[in-house]
């Protein structure tokens, strides 16, 4: 049994042989355990995590606070249900391996969901301990485990069951198919994974900037997945390189999983858009996270050379947070979040936002763009906004921005980027008719199993929600490997 | 990784690669291109697809030295390789039997010319080509060419070969001497695209152009290559790349494609010293 000291507050100062002997009352008196980051004023330069982690110590202060619900209802604000009374417990134990591997039985990615995941809006919602004090960190609790197994070489790999003969294609490796294809090894059948860009991971290594994700855990948790025997072929667009009735038909898959992601990026439809110097958020942050073109000239991608230039992104997601921030690292002078509400409707993460804030990121809300001016060369020199105040709620719920009225002004910018989300790519429903898509091009399918209205075809992530999360997209593969295991065996899920 | 098989000059800068691609060989039709990334600090960069051959499993791309990744690409030798290759991407070009078809390349455009060139004859066509460059040496395709034309011309600038003028010029010509013209695809310099459009605007010839914006996916996801198309947004790599020639905006395209010129002149130089090094 671990002996271990309680720092703060400092009245509690007390050794305890075991932290079942610390009473409700003890644990509520533990503030909130602040996860440590580098310095603002630092990291705005660099490309490093901003985020540090737990030390062991954080962690079991942090993992006391929980008071352990007889029913916790964070279980519930889980997409993937991770069972997360247990974890902590194991973390306050200083088994932390064990909570690694207790994590694990519901979620593959912890270690980059630890630090993706909206907590705040799922579990660390739901935790009792919000209605009088500050919630339980559960995130970074998941985080910690994850990164102590896999920094202390503990990984370990999980059994493969005996093969089952079945062979499936997932399609795209990014959160919604590397989940899939982890459970569908995992019950023995040959999965492979195709992806369309040279390199795996899909958003979270195209998207997802080094300083909120390192790639090496990315990489790392791919290597895993190898290990168990999941194919992996890169440089293959489905649709174009193979569609899904070659794979069905030629190449003798039983069954294929859809997860290609979000595709084609909106603009905002309003004049100058093409000028030199706009950019859409997926370009930018494809240019430097994936191509690495903030190690230009080494790496051969250029992208625009934000120093000392003026960069407004205009949106108000986490993308945008996130390309904002990498343009405050590439030497921006002034970095903007152009957002036609007020901050408090903002779709970002809080704790992205408040990152922003630290690193210098100046918020300009209540703003709309109404064009795009550039010089004679067609080079991008300002927007013209208009400002906005809230009205009434709108059908999201979220207050209306309502002009004002003879407001224009000009913002002087040298570089624009676009972030106000993604419609679907065209490529598999122009290619594969049969599968049913909505009116905004997303693949329809059955919430339950993910079938979609083609046989043996199932889809998951962002090409059936839309825009969303990276937890999301896991469970939605998760369930389709449940139900693609159920049709393939077949298991009736109902006895 | 993707071998290469042969790698041949065709002229002073333009070299002719046969590369194994047993996927793309079998799925790639005229107009289509892929996304080549020569070693892993490479960029990305799209070069239409010449010829394929399914049994051999081989791909052929030709590529004029520019930049420094066509000019990287184009010091490799059979035998050597080719980190990624993607493809094929991009809708096929339009094939249908319209009559009489012209098929016009530019420089190095005749190399995307040729294969919709071959589609539109097997597909019942009268084909025309025109075969524009420079001078004589620089003059590609010729055999070829001519191998799947029903009336083949040669326009070099300086008069060195065959016809003494424009591709533009060729072009007015066989409409001034009433030959009805039912399709023109034009392929090459946009200045010579842009041309080539002008011609057909008054008799109203169905024309088509392949436009060669800056990329970086080639799959629709990052909206970098978009061009105006009638007044509309347009993405090159999943939309096009060919687009009715009388309705592209040439001079965004042009303008566009100056993004990193100081950048792209860097690396050239760079690369340039690193040659001279060795």
């Amino acid at each position: 049994m671990a002996f271990f000291r309680i720092n703060t507050p400092s009245f509690y100062k007390k050794t305890i042989m075991c932290p079942q002997h610390i009473t409700t009352k003890e644990r509520l008196a533990i503030p909130r355990q602040e996860m440590p980051s580098q310095n603002p004023d630092v990291r705005n330069k660099n490309f490093k995590e901003v985020n540090l982690g737990y030390t062991p110590e954080l962690a079991q202060q942090e993992a006391l606070r929980c008071i352990q619900c007889k029913d916790p209802s964070c279980i519930k604000g889980c997409p993937v249900n991770i069972k997360i009374d247990q974890f902590i417990k194991l973390i306050a134990d200083g088994n932390f391996l064990g909570a690694a591997k207790k994590i694990k039985e519901d979620n593959v990615l912890p270690a980059i969901c630890g630090r993706v995941c909206p907590q705040e809006d799922q579990c660390e919602k739901a935790c009792i301990l919000t209605k009088k004090h500050k919630s339980v960190a559960i995130g970074n609790l998941e985080r910690f485990a994850a990164d102590f197994e896999r920094e202390t070489g503990n990984v370990e790999l999980p059994a493969v069951k005996a093969s089952t003969g079945k062979k499936i294609a997932v399609i795209g490796s990014g959160p919604a198919g590397l989940s899939c294809a982890n459970d569908l090894i995992q019950l023995g059948h040959s999965v492979t994974v195709f992806e369309a860009l040279h390199e795996l991971g899909g958003v979270l290594v195209y998207g997802i900037p080094e300083f909120r994700l390192p790639k090496e855990i990315v990489k790392l948790e791919i290597d895993g997945l190898k290990q168990l025997g999941v194919k992996f072929i890169t440089n293959t667009v489905a649709g174009r390189s193979i569609t899904v009735d070659e794979l069905l038909k030629e190449e003798d898959f039983d069954a294929v999983f859809i997860g290609v992601g979000a595709g084609l990026p909106w603009f905002l439809g309003i004049p100058g858009e093409n000028l030199l110097g706009v950019y859409s958020a997926n370009e930018f942050l494809t240019r430097v996270n994936l191509m690495k073109s903030y190690q230009f000239p080494d790496n051969d991608t250029p992208v625009f050379n934000c120093k000392g230039k003026n960069v407004a992104v205009f949106g108000g997601g986490n993308t945008a947070m996130d390309a904002v921030r990498t343009a405050k690292r590439l030497g921006a002078d002034h970095a903007y979040i152009v957002y036609r509400r007020s901050e408090a409707e903002m779709p970002a993460r809080i704790e992205e936002v408040h990152h922003a804030q630290e690193e210098g990121i100046e918020f300009l809300m209540l703003m709309n763009p109404l064009e795009f001016l550039g010089n004679e060369q067609q080079w991008l020199t300002g927007a013209k906004c208009l400002k906005m105040e809230l009205g009434e709620p709108d059908d999201s719920g979220r207050r209306r921005p309502v002009p004002i009225k003879d407001s224009e002004f000009i913002l002087p910018i040298d570089m624009a980027v676009i972030s106000i989300g993604n419609g679907s790519n065209p490529l598999i429903k122009q290619t594969t008719p049969d599968i049913e898509v909505s009116k905004r091009d997303t693949i329809v399918v059955d919430i339950n199993t993910m079938a979609t209205s083609k046989e043996d075809v199932y889809a998951g992530g962002d090409i059936v929600t839309g825009g969303a999360t990276v937890i999301l997209a896991m469970g939605a593969g998760r369930t389709a490997a449940k139900a693609i295991h159920e049709k393939l065996m077949g298991i009736d899920p109902h006895e | 990784m993707h071998k290469i098989v042969s790698a041949i000059f065709l002229a002073e800068n333009i070299k002719k690669i046969e590369i194994e691609a047993p996927r793309i060989a079998k799925k790639r039709k005229a107009g289509q291109f892929i996304m080549i990334r020569v070693d892993q600090t490479g960029e990305r960069i799209p070069l239409t697809i010449a010829d394929a051959d399914p049994e051999k499993g081989t791909i052929t791309i030709i590529v004029q030295g520019m930049g420094k990744s066509t000019k990287e690409l184009n010091t490799k030798e059979a035998g050597d390789t080719i980190s990624d290759i993607v493809g094929p991407l991009g809708a096929p070009s339009e094939i249908e039997n319209f009559g009489t078809a012209v098929s016009i390349g530019g420089g190095v455009g005749t190399a995307i010319a040729y294969p919709t060139a071959v589609a539109l004859k097997k597909a019942g066509n009268y084909v025309i080509t025109i075969n524009g460059a420079r001078s004589k040496d620089l003059v590609i395709l010729e055999k070829e060419m001519n191998a799947v034309s029903d009336e083949a011309y040669i326009t070099t600038d300086d008069g060195s070969y065959g016809f003494h003028g424009f591709v533009t010029q060729k072009l007015q010509e066989l409409i001034d001497s009433g030959k009805k013209i039912d399709y023109v695809l034009a392929i090459g310099p946009i200045p010579m695209m842009k041309a080539i459009a002008e011609v057909t605007r008054p008799y109203n010839i169905k024309t088509m152009v392949s436009l060669n914006p800056i990329m970086v996916d080639g799959t629709g996801m990052c909206g970098g290559c978009r061009v105006t198309v009638n007044d509309e947004i347009k993405f090159a790599c999943v939309d096009g790349p060919e687009f009715d020639a009388h309705q592209v905006d040439f001079k965004n395209l042009t303008d566009r494609n100056k993004l990193y010129l100081p950048e792209e002149k860097q690396s050239a130089e760079a690369f340039a010293h690193k040659c001279n090094l060795q």
